[in-house]
């Protein structure tokens, strides 16, 4: 279905992430806006307080990121889609809530505008350095989505994909936005609501005496109500059978867990976007994410005229992560060359999946800063050997 | 009930009876119903429910008056009571 | 009279209960299913459509509730019962939220949210359930534990004074604070009713007995045995300042209702000052529900 138009801002705009993925937002149809402040990602709530009163929208500062977070659950039971923004603090305070999403199937979007960590760190710097933390979080074993975008353009464009995944999946979304994106300023093209493709939420045609919460078809994916449409149903984030009723028992423990994660895992051909540009030949491919994929683009261009064969992707989802196209690549390439603006966490998985087939390299960052170009072409270079 | 005199509204006043239905297998033999009942109808009774609990039992049905305390007391929603068609006057 | 035969009538609240998950996990003289019972009760007499009722309830022993009532119910996070309830009823303020926990769901780690949903006044009606205890994770203290009373986390005797619930939340800006016991049960009814029909942040504060914990760690009998004690020691008293409201161990309990007043809810705020400002540019969010009339008892 289209958006709707009332919250589209249609028209040519000098936005920063920040305030465009507010936009995205609002333009994704999204009414309920939980938050807390915190440095660097205040602005996406101030921007969607300032436009919520016009396009009934309702915005809640919560006492904390652990009220935040579970207002989300409530308020996507209460049939809205809903965003929080945080940083890294923020982002682990919300992890308890995070998990409770993802067991009660919930669709939401959680944006971590991501600093220099750990703890309180570098406030008002840029850093990339939660992004395992999305993926293991919380605790127990579940799969979520993350997205990341490079420019205040793509905050706009994928906070859009991200609800739209979270509802086609009934999966928190985790958008891992950074400072640098956040609190850059560039042009951002909002479309006409009739070019925006929104996913609708999945509410089941079934009638009440039918419909069981967590039935699933083909896809894994159970279809979903809203609260006081009449089914009278139970949701726990206890282990729960397909009625919704906790069930403490290993084997129903084995089918709902297998479910959450499968459910990710088999559709991830539909939710995985990479961007790549010369990789059909390339020796060493240098794969970027966030902000660091525009440093890393120079170094890239420094390379192939030095005439080393250098593919380039930027990851869009980093998670579920894009296994297979690293694994089918692993097979045809010398290297790879990640940088990313932490000690080693994305690489980790590419390296895994490299699976010793080819060489992976590391261009690693303490956080405060983007990369040097210069700095990533010395390890394609060294790469390149 | 002792009255000095009879009521005046005597003839008008009808004090309800009830039915006591008790599901046996689902009480836990607590005894709030046997010690709340104002009416003392209720005992608890000497045979075992399925879990090996005392369920009550009715020992004076006929004092019932419906007021239905058990069957908010009760934490099993084990005990409840029926409104039977007859009703009694008011004895002098 | 026996349940033996089809000629027999169901239960009249069998209709708003799960019945596939009856009988319940609690305790034998445990008083939360009394409580419940008064709720479902209450919710015959509620003048609403019982589709639109929803119950948010948290980890514990009361936080089960929400698993056996047959109305829209989710069980979630310890102590976040509240702040799921607030997101559900901004999401559709057509709803009327219950949260129904346990005192250590709602006032320890839940505290935070407790107080600010107060100063809020979220319309939810929130029933605390306050056995002085963790009772289902076997026994620990809670911030209603009294002093000197035994816990297994306070295995001579509970040093911490505890909160005074109606205090706590009155203070905070609640709009309708009540205490009741177990045994109370049709003025806890009644205190239900008025609850789920007054706009606002309402607070029932019910005592109820736990047998296998708080009554077995501090060697006070049953439920039945707790029962009685509330019988002999419970004291109504409408009105009561609230700064005299403080239990004991073993000491006289003061009930009744202690807070009705008016306030305008978050929503009402809401959409009051931003038309005031914004003008007809504001789009004014949700239909807030009526304020039904309490029907008579009858």
């Amino acid at each position: 279905m289209k958006a709707d138009p009332k919250g589209v801002l249609t028209g040519v705009h000098y936005l920063d992430g920040d305030h465009a993925c507010a936009e995205g937002a609002l333009a994704a149809g999204c009414r309920f806006f939980a938050g807390y402040p915190i440095t660097p990602s205040t602005e996406v709530a101030e921007r969607f307080v300032a436009r919520a009163p016009f396009v009934g929208g309702i915005f809640i500062q919560m006492e904390d990121e652990l009220g935040s977070m579970a207002a989300l659950c409530g308020a996507s039971w209460g049939g809205k889609k809903a965003m929080t923004v945080t940083s890294g603090p923020g982002f682990s305070l919300m992890m308890e809530n995070i998990g409770l999403a993802a067991m009660m199937e919930t669709p939401c979007v959680v944006v971590n505008v991501q600093r220099g960590g750990p703890s309180t760190g570098l406030p008002t710097m840029v850093g990339q350095q939660d992004m395992m933390q999305a993926r293991w979080g919380s605790h127990g074993d579940y799969e979520i989505i993350a997205l990341s975008p490079a420019s205040p353009q793509e905050a706009f464009d994928y906070t859009i994909k991200c609800f739209n995944l979270s509802e086609k999946y009934r999966v928190p979304v985790l958008f891992m936005m950074d400072e640098c994106v956040g609190h850059m300023t560039e042009k951002v093209v909002i479309p006409k609501a009739e070019e925006i493709e929104i996913y609708p939420r999945r509410l089941t045609k079934k009638p009440p005496e039918k419909y069981w919460p967590y039935e699933f078809g083909e896809d894994l994916v159970p279809d979903m109500i809203v609260a006081g449409d009449g089914y009278r149903i139970h949701s726990t984030g206890l282990t729960h059978d397909e009625r919704g009723y906790p069930v403490m028992s290993p084997v129903v423990q084995n089918k709902l867990v297998k479910r959450l994660c499968e459910k990710i895992k088999k559709n991830a051909d539909d939710i995985i976007e990479l961007e790549e540009d010369q990789t059909d030949d390339a020796e060493i491919i240098v794969m970027a994410y966030g902000i660091t994929s525009r440093v890393a683009l120079p170094a890239v261009f420094k390379a192939r005229k030095k005439g080393i064969k250098v593919g380039y992707i930027k990851m869009i989802t980093i998670w579920p992560f894009p296994e297979k196209r690293v694994r089918e690549l692993a097979k045809k390439v010398k290297a790879f060359v990640m940088p990313e603006i932490n000690l080693g966490q994305v690489v980790l998985e590419v390296e895994r999946c490299a699976a010793g087939q080819a060489k992976t390299y590391h261009v690693p960052h303490a956080g405060g800063w983007v990369h040097d170009p210069e700095d990533i072409y010395h390890v394609i270079e060294e790469a390149a050997k | 009930m002792q009255f000095w005199r009879k009521p005046l509204d005597a003839d008008r006043i009808k004090v309800p009876r009830g039915e006591i239905h008790v599901v046996r297998d689902r009480c836990k033999g607590c005894g709030f119903c046997v010690e709340y009942c104002p009416r003392d109808v209720l005992e608890l009774s000497k045979e075992f429910n399925i879990k090996g609990y005392h369920p009550p039992e009715a020992v004076q049905p006929e004092a019932c008056v419906h007021c239905r305390l058990c069957e908010m007391l009760c934490p099993e929603f084990a005990i409840f009571v029926t409104l039977r068609e007859e009703v009694a006057t008011i004895e002098s | 009279m026996n349940q033996a035969n089809a000629n027999v009538p169901e239960h009249p609240m069998e209709k708003l209960l799960r019945m596939e998950r009856i009988p319940h996990i609690w305790c034998p003289t445990c008083g939360i299913g009394t409580v419940l019972s008064c709720f479902i009760a209450a919710l015959e007499k509620f003048d609403y459509p019982l589709n639109k009722v929803a119950v948010v309830s948290g980890i514990g022993c009361t936080g089960r509730v929400a698993g056996y009532i047959k109305l829209d119910s989710f069980h979630s996070t310890h102590g976040r019962a509240i702040p799921f309830a607030t997101g559900l009823k901004l999401a559709n303020p057509e709803l009327k939220v219950v949260v129904f926990s346990g005192d250590g769901d709602l006032a320890a780690i839940g505290g935070n949210h407790l107080i600010h949903a107060a100063r809020r006044n979220m319309d939810l009606t929130v029933i605390c359930v306050n056995n002085f205890i963790y009772a289902m994770t076997g026994g620990q203290t809670a911030p209603t534990t009294p002093l000197t009373a035994n816990s297994s986390t306070a295995p001579y005797g509970n040093s911490e004074p505890p909160f005074n619930l109606p205090l706590l939340v009155g203070s905070c800006g609640a709009v309708y604070v009540a205490r009741w016991t177990a045994l109370h049960i049709r003025r806890l009814t009644k205190s239900i009713g008025e609850a789920l029909n007054k706009k606002g942040f309402s607070f029932i504060e019910v005592i109820a007995p736990c047998a296998t914990l708080y009554a077995r760690r501090n060697r006070l009998g049953t439920g039945l045995d707790l029962m009685k004690f509330y019988h002999d020691n419970s004291e109504i008293k409408h009105g009561a300042p609230l700064e005299e409201l403080d239990i004991g161990f073993q000491q006289k309990i003061i009930v009744g209702k202690f807070i009705d007043r008016e306030r305008p809810t978050f929503l009402d705020n809401w959409n009051n000052w931003l038309s005031q400002k914004l003008g007809d540019k504001f789009v004014p969010y949700g239909v807030a529900p009526q304020q039904v009339p309490l029907r008579k008892a009858g």
